[in-house]
């Protein structure tokens, strides 16, 4: 059991959750997840790390209000108790002195990414940041990755901030900078990190996602988050979630991620509109 | 023996009441429902009482058999179930999911006869007898000793390593990655084979005893062993066999191919069969396809058949005759309509356009000469290629054993295939004041063999911890 220090909304349907887990504040590191029940016959759900005190003994997790369970967490408040708050799983993410590293995120991506982005950082490499979203009322955290980057642009569909239109604007940035970045690092919707290493693959710069899989122990006891990688199984919850993007199948990845869409929509009863239900790739169309 | 006594041998197995197949494939109740005090003692008055019981050899944790059955014989049920808790701190559990019939009843003196004492049922009917007179007697606590020690992992060699340990006055915390404690019994084993009310119940006996469970607790991530040893003398692996094996086939990735670990996951731990009151969710398969022959594919296939599924089947290369799973728990599945395709090797799985499984792709196997395991071996038979409709496959050919604790722990040595070297006798691993048992040393095994490992890492743990 852990307790909340905080829940809040920080942009519509987007969620930040302090929750005290001295142990885990002490071991993560970026790139990490942990696995929540927001409430006893609560379903088990892997969520990003974006941040954690370790002297506070808490972790920070961005997560977007998806679907039954996201909900379940978002209806909780300081105070509250979360009955499993697990962790750290999967393996860190792997940062060395690259050079110029592109973090590319969007959706609860960009808190995750923060903590890659100080650490990127503090190895001496210089990071640029790219977000993304549909508009910019839908954007946080800036402020914190000021200090962190060399530079930071926007790409919002309506135009509302940096450029218009979506991630297949990459190409415009990166031709912007001065180099070629030397690696680019993507979280967030499945959508974007497989239209980014898509890029990239074409442009030939290595690129690093973090995956999202249907997990429930994630510690590779049930295998529900394989994937294939360079044509073989892998478990994302143990062999990564990092893997490398222009590797992963990612037809079968997203295909994967709908598997209960359906159960879903039977769990809203069909008492509220479809668009209750955050569907794969739906806020990029 | 004279032939006056042997005349007297009663050779009738008293039969213990079951659910019948045309109920029981409709709920997830318990399907054997125990014996009554009656038949119990009917039953036990068919021990022989042997002076050298040769059924005592059987069992992995050396219970004293025929004192037990002798206890409910008298109709002293208390005096019974104290006997084989000296040996066994989880009779409830081994009462049911034993392989009895190739341990202690295999050697039973009347098992030629053909009249082998039942003792799992009765093992069962004491432990259940405890449970519903709602009150536990506790044994005397120990002195405390000061020492401590750590295990990791709560299936059945844990929860037998705390629960001798404690007895012995050690301070014992166990670990467990999941939300409940229980390992495989709690994940794995299915409500109508296993209650997990009755796992929750040996579970908290333990507790009683005073041990401390501490769930949620990833060993290798949230902790490392060495961190663990720094706070305390000793520590136990028995982390079990939790790392699915594919077959390594095309299709293998397709929505509705499960590991049989997701699928009984989902339905015994994260409570799927309750879906959607229960939030985790699980699909409505037509058609179920297991591979597999053992406890876990029949455990599976009856699943699906309580999940409403119209059609469930069994997919084994080999035949009837070396189907791995227990007698008891084929023919259960048989009797509540689990179609056996025997001498069927899945080489693909087939799906459809949108990422779903529609259909195996199958071969037919033939039996050859022996192979390394004293089982013919089975060939396949050319252009005998055929396939089965099916939406969902889950596949159920074993596990390895999990390698988050090993891979993170310095020291701790591993086989090839991944079981942690240690010695057979003692559970002593490569490492300094570790053990280890269960699943994580022998590969995938039984309950029992587990329990049997726990008794004597406990006993050796002791031993090095009396001469600190």
């Amino acid at each position: 059991m852990s307790r909340i220090v905080k829940r809040e909304s920080i942009v519509p349907n987007m969620h930040l959750l302090v929750v005290e887990a001295p142990e885990i504040a002490t071991k993560i590191q970026p790139g990490q997840f942990v696995i929540v029940r927001a409430e006893e016959e609560g379903e088990r759900i892997p969520l990003s790390i974006a941040d954690w005190d370790t002297d506070e003994g808490t972790i920070t997790i961005i997560f977007m209000e998806v679907g039954s369970s996201t909900r379940a967490l978002a209806s909780l408040t300081g105070g509250d108790t979360l009955p499993t708050c697990v962790g750290p799983l999967g393996n860190p993410t792997a940062i060395d002195q690259y050079g110029t590293v592109l973090c590319v995120a969007g959706c609860y991506g960009i808190g995750s990414i923060y903590p890659v982005a100080r650490k990127l950082k503090e190895m001496g490499n210089t990071v640029v940041s790219v977000f993304e979203a549909r508009s910019s009322y839908l954007l946080y955290w800036s402020s914190k990755f000021v200090p962190l980057s060399e530079k930071i642009f926007n790409i919002t569909r309506d135009g509302s901030l940096g450029m218009k239109g979506h991630i297949n604007r990459l190409p415009d940035i990166i031709h912007g900078l001065p180099k070629m970045p030397d690696r680019i690092i993507v979280n967030g919707c499945t959508y974007l990190m497989a239209r980014t290493s898509e890029i990239t693959k074409e442009m030939g710069i290595p690129t690093i996602v973090n995956l999202n899989p249907i997990m429930i122990d994630g510690t590779g006891m049930c295998g529900v988050c394989r994937v294939t990688v360079k044509d073989q199984m892998k478990f994302a919850c143990v062999d990564g979630p990092e893997f490398n993007g222009h590797e992963v199948d990612w037809k079968e990845f997203l295909s994967r991620r709908k598997a209960y869409l359906e159960e879903e929509v039977l769990f809203f009863r069909k008492s509220e509109p479809r668009s209750a239900i955050h569907e794969e790739g739906k806020c990029h169309s | 023996m004279s032939e006056e006594k042997q005349s007297k041998i009663n050779l009738n197995r008293t039969d213990m009441p079951k659910q019948s197949p045309e109920m029981r494939r409709h709920n997830f109740n318990e399907v054997a429902l125990g014996y009554t005090e009656e038949l119990a003692m009917q039953e036990a008055r068919r021990c022989l009482q042997c002076k050298k019981p040769s059924c005592v050899t059987g069992c992995p944790v050396e219970i004293d058999i025929p004192h037990f059955i002798s206890y409910i014989v008298k109709g002293d049920f208390a005096g019974g179930i104290k006997k084989i808790k000296e040996k066994n701190c989880l009779p409830a559990v081994c009462g049911r999911v034993c392989p009895q019939e190739s341990q202690c009843e295999s050697k039973c003196v009347l098992v030629k006869k053909g009249g082998e004492i039942a003792i799992g049922r009765l093992e069962r009917f004491l432990a259940d007898w405890e449970a519903a007179q709602g009150k536990i007697d506790l044994p005397e606590k120990p002195k405390p000793t000061g020492k401590k020690v750590a295990v990791v992992g709560s299936g059945p060699a844990g929860i037998t390593v705390a629960g001798d340990l404690i007895l012995l006055g050690h301070e014992v915390t166990i670990f467990e990655a999941l939300h409940k404690a229980g390992g495989v019994l709690t994940y794995g084993i299915p409500e109508f084979r296993l209650p997990k009310s009755i796992v929750a119940r040996e579970v908290e006996y333990v507790k009683m005893l005073g041990v401390k469970v501490i769930t949620d607790f990833v060993v290798g991530k949230t902790r490392s062993v060495d961190e663990l040893l720094k706070e305390f003398d000793a520590v136990f692996i028995g982390t079990g066999a939790g790392l699915p094996w594919f077959m390594n086939i095309p299709g293998e990735n397709l929505n509705g191919v499960y590991s049989a670990n997701e699928y009984l996951t989902r339905m015994n731990l994260m409570q799927g069969y309750q879906f959607p009151s229960s939030k985790t969710p699980v699909k409505k398969h037509r058609r179920v396809g297991v591979i597999g022959g053992g406890n876990v594919a029949m455990d599976s296939a009856r699943t699906a058949l309580r999940r409403g599924a119209e059609e469930v089947r069994i997919i084994y290369r080999r035949s009837h005759a070396e189907l791995p799973a227990r007698k008891e728990e084929s023919e259960n599945a048989e009797e509540e309509g689990v179609i056996f395709n025997m001498l069927t090797l899945p080489i693909r799985y087939i799906g459809d356009e949108n990422g779903w499984l529609k259909a195996i792709e199958c071969l037919k196997m033939e039996l050859g000469e022996p192979d390394a395991s004293g089982r013919r071996r089975p060939v396949e038979i050319p252009n005998s290629n055929f396939t089965i409709e099916l939406d969902a496959a889950v596949v159920a050919i074993g596990n390895s054993p999990n390698p988050l604790v090993p891979s993170t722990t310095p020291g701790l040595e591993t086989k090839k295939n991944g079981t942690l070297i240690a010695d057979i006798e003692t559970g002593k691993t490569t490492k300094d004041r570790v053990w280890a048992g269960g699943d994580i040393v022998t590969g995938a095994a039984t309950v029992i063999l587990a329990m049997g490992a726990g008794r004597k890492a406990a006993r050796s743990i002791h031993e090095y911890l009396s001469n600190l």
